[in-house]
């Protein structure tokens, strides 16, 4: 008999039964096996819950297109240059997904960066001072922006659109004025700075050992946690969910790391950005202060209502957004070893934001992950490198992102509606 | 019997409206007080105050017989009163466990600890007999009834002595309103003071043991649900003593004292 319903006997009738009166009977309960698991897949989909699915067809096929144009897209050396390209704006971008959590914006970021990048110029090269303390002090320097614009946007309400726009301005003269006469700073070549985008750990174990420990801890991690959740009567994640996930995994870490290998090594600003997105996707998720900004994100009432000091969690949220704006200066300026008065100007500020909205954070606020960051620049990158490859020039460049990013807000606006249509937002 | 909450003298003036006139209110454990009034007759403002959202201009507020000032929310919690307010605030893009604990959240080495959570939120929906399809799925997807029973559970979270209740039951459908009510009533059993602010006599007759009448910003009268007809408590709330309904019990009073 319990054979044909495929799933084992009940192991304590009582409270089997005492279990199924506890149950919704509109409840849908989902299938076991892999049948299940494609089955709760598409219904997902259907339900709008993309995730960071379109982000990643959208990637590989911006990679066999441009694989297909030029063999060298694809090569190690191409890759291993792209995954450092997309550092310093990637640091960026994982300040904007905190302000993107609140449906806020922060237009100010580039500028922060610029700021960022030429205090750190003036007090390693001019004042001589050293590197580690030239970047904790551009750092907090980028922080205190932040706090100017949370702090005026959460104490006195102004709209963080327009306090971030007048900080855009003030900050691009203040960049200027730190600058001096020259306008262009040379970093040593040598010093640490310059190193943080030209350094790799050249060791084949490096790469493959990251590759081993993500895809181990990620394995350790889930199941420690679902014999957690089976002891407390909760319920869990089936083994076969559990390993497809940690093989997908595996096989990207260890694809990655295959072809880091095959040009220098695992490069230093990758790791770095890595083990930025992976601790701050914690703090989203596992912390009480992640949970927080979720809150605000979601219900400014509720939140509030729940003894939330919202004016606080958005002064820190634009505080995280100026830190990681000045971090994202400092690799920019690494990466051309100089500080100038084009450091974080341009369209630096829109490609991070739009590398956090085609990574699949909403723009409206409670949704989204510091890996859309990451994945955004991927894709924003891979098209720079591609066409470059091809010897596009700028303007098409700009056109084609920004077909990409019109495509990513389509996608996040009917992925809601059909959010909304299955009951989900 | 000590009340748990007692309010003397409360006033309350917005500019040249004066809203609360020197207005009285126990709440003893165990016991299920509905509020009721005309709209603009003072029961939210009556509610805010002792929510510590708005001070009192006058008045004492007494917590187990001692008195205290509740002004700010955080103090009215730490008192032991929870509110649950008509608009419930829920955050839709969190699931039901993240509601409950939203501003109390289980902690462990300092990391959420979400199996904890998980697994008490159960226990509690279970001890309430609250059904709900998954406490893991976002709160957007619930229905009206069930956004209520997780809104009133969330303020149980506390501990809390006092409830108050702000139309939970408007909105909902007969069988959503019926479990509210149910819910109200294991409260009660619970031994929580339950103030319950509603339009609809027929819910406050149900579940309320006393009925506390506001009438443009003054008390106008104190009933206990069993000895009174759903008609006096009409005429305290409208404040008539001369319409369709008081006409019509002063005829059959007439008539009784005739025969």
């Amino acid at each position: 008999m319990s054979s044909q319903e495929g799933r084992p006997p009940a192991v304590k009738p009582a409270n089997a039964t005492a279990e199924a009166a506890q149950v919704d009977p509109r409840l849908v309960v989902s299938q076991e096996g892999f049948k299940g698991y494609l089955h709760e897949f598409i219904r997902k989909i259907k339900g709008g819950e993309l995730g960071s699915l379109p982000v990643v067809i959208g990637l590989i096929l911006i990679w066999v297109v441009f694989q297909s144009l030029n063999s060298n897209f694809l090569s190690a050396q191409n890759l291993s240059n792209l995954s450092i390209d997309i550092v310093a704006t990637g640091m960026i971008s994982v300040g904007i997904v905190f302000v993107l959590l609140l449906g806020e914006i922060d237009l100010a970021a580039g500028s922060v960066s610029g700021v960022a990048a030429a205090v750190l110029a003036v007090v390693n090269v001019n004042k001589g001072w050293n590197p580690v303390t030239s970047i904790i002090l551009a750092v907090l320097v980028g922080t205190l922006l932040g706090f100017v614009h949370g702090w005026f946007f959460a104490k006195i309400g102004v709209p963080a659109f327009v306090v971030t726009l007048a900080g855009m301005l003030a900050w691009s003269g203040l960049q200027l004025q730190i600058l001096g006469p020259n306008g262009t700073i040379n970093l040593d070549n040598n010093g640490l700075v310059s190193k943080l985008t030209s350094s790799y750990f050249g060791e084949l174990i490096a790469a493959y050992g990251l590759a081993a420990v993500a895809t181990l801890g990620f394995f350790t991690a889930s199941y420690l946690g679902n014999i957690r959740r089976k002891a407390a009567g909760v319920p869990v994640r089936t083994l076969t969910d559990l390993i497809i996930r940690t093989v997908g995994l595996g096989i990207v870490a260890f694809g990655v790391a295959y072809v880091l290998n095959s040009y220098k090594g695992l490069p230093v600003a990758l790791l770095i950005f890595l083990l930025v997105c992976v601790g701050s996707d914690f703090i989203l998720r596992r912390t009480v202060y992640g949970r927080k900004v979720f809150a605000v994100g979601g219900n400014i009432e509720a939140a509030r209502r729940a003894g939330i000091n919202v004016a606080s969690i958005r002064i820190s949220v634009f505080m995280i957004s100026g830190g990681m704006a000045a971090v994202g200066g400092i690799f920019a300026a690494s990466r051309i070893s100089s500080a100038s008065q084009a450091t974080g100007q341009s369209n630096v500020l829109m490609m991070a934001i739009a590398a956090a909205v085609i990574g699949g954070t909403s723009l409206f606020g409670g949704r989204g992950s510091t890996f859309s960051a990451l994945l955004g620049m991927l894709v924003i990158q891979s098209i720079a490198s591609g066409m470059a490859l091809q010897g596009v020039s700028n303007s098409i460049q700009f056109m084609v992102t920004g077909a990409v990013l019109l495509g990513a807000v389509v996608i996040d606006s009917v992925s809601r509606r059909s959010q909304k249509a299955a009951g989900r937002a | 019997m000590e009340p748990v909450l007692e309010l003397r003298g409360i006033n309350k003036r917005f500019g040249a409206v004066q809203v609360l006139t020197d207005v009285d209110l126990e709440v003893h454990a165990g016991e299920v007080v509905a509020l009721v009034g005309d709209n603009g007759a003072g029961k939210s403002t009556l509610i805010k105050v002792i929510a510590g959202v708005g001070l009192p201009d006058a008045g004492e507020i007494r917590w187990e017989g001692k008195p205290v000032v509740v002004n700010s929310p955080g103090v009215a919690q730490t008192l032991g009163i929870a509110t649950v307010y008509q608009d419930l605030a829920l955050c839709d893009n969190l699931d039901v466990v993240g509601n409950l604990y939203l501003g109390s959240e289980i902690r462990r080495f300092s990391v959420l600890d979400e199996v904890a959570m998980e697994a008490r939120a159960q226990d509690l929906l279970r001890t309430l007999s609250i059904k709900i399809p998954s406490v893991r799925i976002p709160v957007a997807s619930l229905s009206g009834g069930q956004r209520q029973t997780v809104a009133i559970s969330r303020s149980l979270l506390g501990e809390p002595k006092i409830v108050i209740l702000d139309e939970p039951t408007a909105a909902l459908g007969v069988e959503q309103t019926a479990q509210v009510l149910d819910l109200v009533e294991r409260m009660r059993e619970r031994g929580l003071g339950v103030i319950l602010i509603s339009h609809n006599m027929v819910d406050v007759r149900a579940v309320a043991d006393k009925v506390a009448v506001l009438r443009l910003g003054r008390n106008n009268g104190f009933f206990a649900t069993g000895e009174t007809s759903q008609e006096e408590i009409i005429s305290a709330i409208t404040g008539a003593t001369d319409n369709a309904v008081s006409r019509r019990r002063a005829r059959g009073e007439y008539q009784e004292g005739g025969s």
